[in-house]
């Protein structure tokens, strides 16, 4: 009996791969009700609703074992192309979150922390734009 | 799949495999057998003892940095640890009734817990096959209890399917399983799989499919005694008089194909969470506990390592009172084990190479959110029959995880009332502890009605907000594997690093144990070979 189920146990490993992978659970059409994307709209919802879970209210920043960058009055806000670069590309420890922006998201929240907090960058980033650095 | 093999032993063989019923219980009596590999863990390390008076300094008592410590004391080496925390562990953390969390941003949370009564906001989960940290668990006498992923008779909820009512999981795979059976049956008797199924395999096929979909003798997947003994009767079957059992009607296949909620049912099936899984009695955190009580005054808390510098003499970090800034301090070795998450080590002045430098900062970590909630009563027990496991939604608070201890008991529960990570996670962070746990309020209420009225109070914590790793764990990409993890991993001259994000199992506690012990035979290698 032990040498017929070892026989079975080598039969089935050749066929694991296989199994392994369909048993993998594959990415559900829907994987929460919203699809993976943020759902607000417009740069001060945005910072609100994404951005200060690390940069906090008031993009003021925050000190642990390591840190996020307060982004208000922050001189590096000064070429819009850094900050939509950091947005969209990640650095160290900031993740990138491209793939959970549109365009018109990622250019509204732009121009918002640019204008606030301290910071008076008044030239506008599009979402045209956005498109091209993808 | 060839005609190679003989055909009568494959025949034997296919036929046993229908004997033992089905593919799962096949795979996993491979795993118990030992015929799928588990961690690169393979016993107890054995270091010889290094010249006198040899020195490592590690950086972050979690799991990476103690099991480092309690190996290299053990082999003979002077071993100090600096951790950021006021107590060890780490991410191998529980919190309890009455202690006070504190994320960044100084949003501050008081644990209103019953005695007894605690959430895992780290990892809550030990694999059979994590044999490294389960070796640890035992060593350190922490008393284990079997932890229950899969509940058949938990729900699958999706907001936009069957009206947002919840089936049960067992409801929901008997019934895919059942129609996908019944589909391959008809197809083979049509001929539809004659180029792929030789004519004798065939009437096994059928066999099996019956056997695995619980068909009835028609091969069909219908009402009937067979589908419910799988997915439950309408009216369960008793003893004495008035005890006959009445079938349940099974989804219709386009209804259930619709409803996407067959994307939850290979939650089990993943290597990771199949039974048996075990979790510590009394929490997680007992194994970061146990760990600390045993290296005792090796580890000095509340130092916040500010710069780390190695020569050819030896490595000094230069840290300072994490609680109370200060006076910057020193210490010093003639080596270290780094296990400082990278999100918080690129932030480090530290000279080693540039490949090592690329590597730690182009590793991001995860959003990821828990939230823990105490109930006054455990109505999933009482009133829906749910003991342990989970409840798959897909509303932003993804799981409901039921308490895996206390069974039974008259007295409070808390359910995990969110396990989130991407999207949703990184929202949440983003909100006030007290809004994260009045959404998971909110969405669980949409299963179970009774949560509003037994709610009493709760505790979120979002990984992103997190001081002392600014994120859950390492977020790998496989091009980021392939061109910075070996840099990562390398010895750079006396430095060499540790953790789950040093390991090919992230964000599992076995990977921190597997990357401590492979740092340290090699280092200890360099030490021996001096």
């Amino acid at each position: 009996m032990r040498k017929q189920l070892f026989a079975v146990l080598a039969f089935l490993s050749l066929t694991v791969p296989a199994l392994a992978d369909t048993a993998a659970p594959a990415p559900p059409p829907r994987p929460n009700a919203r699809g993976g994307k943020f759902p607000m709209q417009g740069g001060q919802a945005i910072y609100e609703g994404v951005c200060q879970g690390c940069h906090m209210p008031g993009a003021v920043g925050a000190v642990g074992a390591g840190a996020y960058p307060a982004l208000a009055s922050n001189a590096k806000l000064e070429v819009a192309g850094y900050p939509v670069g950091v947005i969209m590309n990640g650095q160290k420890a900031m993740p990138a979150l491209g793939p959970y922006f549109s365009d018109t998201q990622i250019a509204d929240v732009v121009n918002y922390i640019r204008t606030h907090f301290g910071n008076n960058y008044t030239d506008k980033v599009t979402a045209a734009e956005i498109k091209m650095m993808r | 799949m060839t005609d190679q093999t003989p055909a009568p032993s494959r025949r034997s063989l296919l036929s046993m495999i229908g004997v033992v019923a089905g593919s799962a219980a096949m795979y996993h009596a491979m795993t118990e057998l030992g015929y799928a590999e588990g961690s690169t863990f393979t016993g107890p390390i054995k270091l010889s003892q290094p010249p006198p008076g040899t020195s490592v300094l590690i950086l972050g008592a979690g799991v990476a940095g103690m099991v480092a410590a309690l190996e290299l004391r053990d082999a003979g080496y002077k071993v100090q640890l600096l951790e950021y925390n006021g107590r060890p562990g780490g991410r191998n953390w529980s919190l309890y009734g009455g202690d006070t969390y504190t994320e960044l941003g100084g949003f501050s949370q008081t644990v209103g817990f019953d005695p007894g009564q605690y959430i895992n906001p780290g990892p809550w989960r030990l694999p059979y096959h994590h044999q490294g940290i389960l070796h640890y668990v035992n060593r350190l006498g922490v008393a284990l209890e079997p932890f229950t992923q899969v509940n058949f008779n938990a729900y699958v909820h999706y907001t936009d399917a069957f009206g947002g009512k919840p089936k049960r999981y067992r409801e929901v795979q008997a019934d895919m399983h059942g129609h996908v059976a019944e589909l391959l049956a008809k197809s083979t008797k049509q001929g539809a799989l004659n180029k792929a199924v030789t004519k004798q395999d065939r009437e096994i096929l059928l066999a099996a499919l019956k056997n695995w979909g619980a068909l009835n003798a028609n091969y069909e997947y219908a009402k009937g005694l067979e589908s419910s003994n799988r997915r439950g009767y309408a009216v369960d079957p008793g003893g004495g008089l008035n005890s006959v059992p009445v079938p349940s009607e099974p989804m219709a296949m386009s209804d259930l194909l619709k409803s996407s909620l067959w994307a939850a049912i290979g939650a089990g099936c993943n290597y990771e969470m199949q039974s048996s899984i075990f979790q510590p009695k009394g929490g997680m955190g007992m194994i970061g506990k146990a760990f600390g009580k045993e290296l005792g005054p090796l580890i000095q808390y509340n130092s916040k390592v500010i710069d780390i510098h190695q020569d050819e003499k030896g490595v000094t970090a230069t840290y300072i009172d994490s609680r109370t800034g200060g006076e910057k301090r020193t210490a010093t070795a003639d080596w270290c084990v780094c296990t400082i998450p990278a999100s918080v080590l690129s932030q480090i002045p530290m000279n080693v190479g540039d490949p090592m430098k690329a590597a730690i900062n182009q590793l991001p970590y995860q959003a990821a959110l828990k939230v823990g909630l105490q109930m006054k009563r455990r109505f999933w027990e009482q009133d829906d029959k749910i003991y342990g496991g989970h409840t798959y939604t897909n509303q932003p608070n993804s799981i409901i995880g039921y308490p895996m201890w206390d069974y039974f008991s008259k007295g409070k529960g808390v359910l995990l009332g969110a396990y989130v990570f991407g999207e949703p996670a990184f929202v949440a962070a983003a909100k006030p502890p007290e809004e994260r746990i009045r959404d998971a309020v909110e969405y669980g209420s949409k299963i179970h009605p009774q949560y509003k009225r037994e709610f009493e109070c709760g505790v979120a914590v979002a990984w992103h907000r997190v001081p002392f790793t600014l994120g859950c764990a390492g977020a790998w990409t496989d091009a980021g594997r392939a061109e910075h993890y070996d840099n990562l991993c390398a010895l750079d001259g006396r430095i060499i690093l540790a953790g789950e994000h040093a390991s090919r199992i992230p964000a599992w506690q076995e990977g921190a144990v597997t990357s401590a012990l492979d740092a340290i035979t090699r280092l200890h290698k360099r030490v021996m070979s001096a």
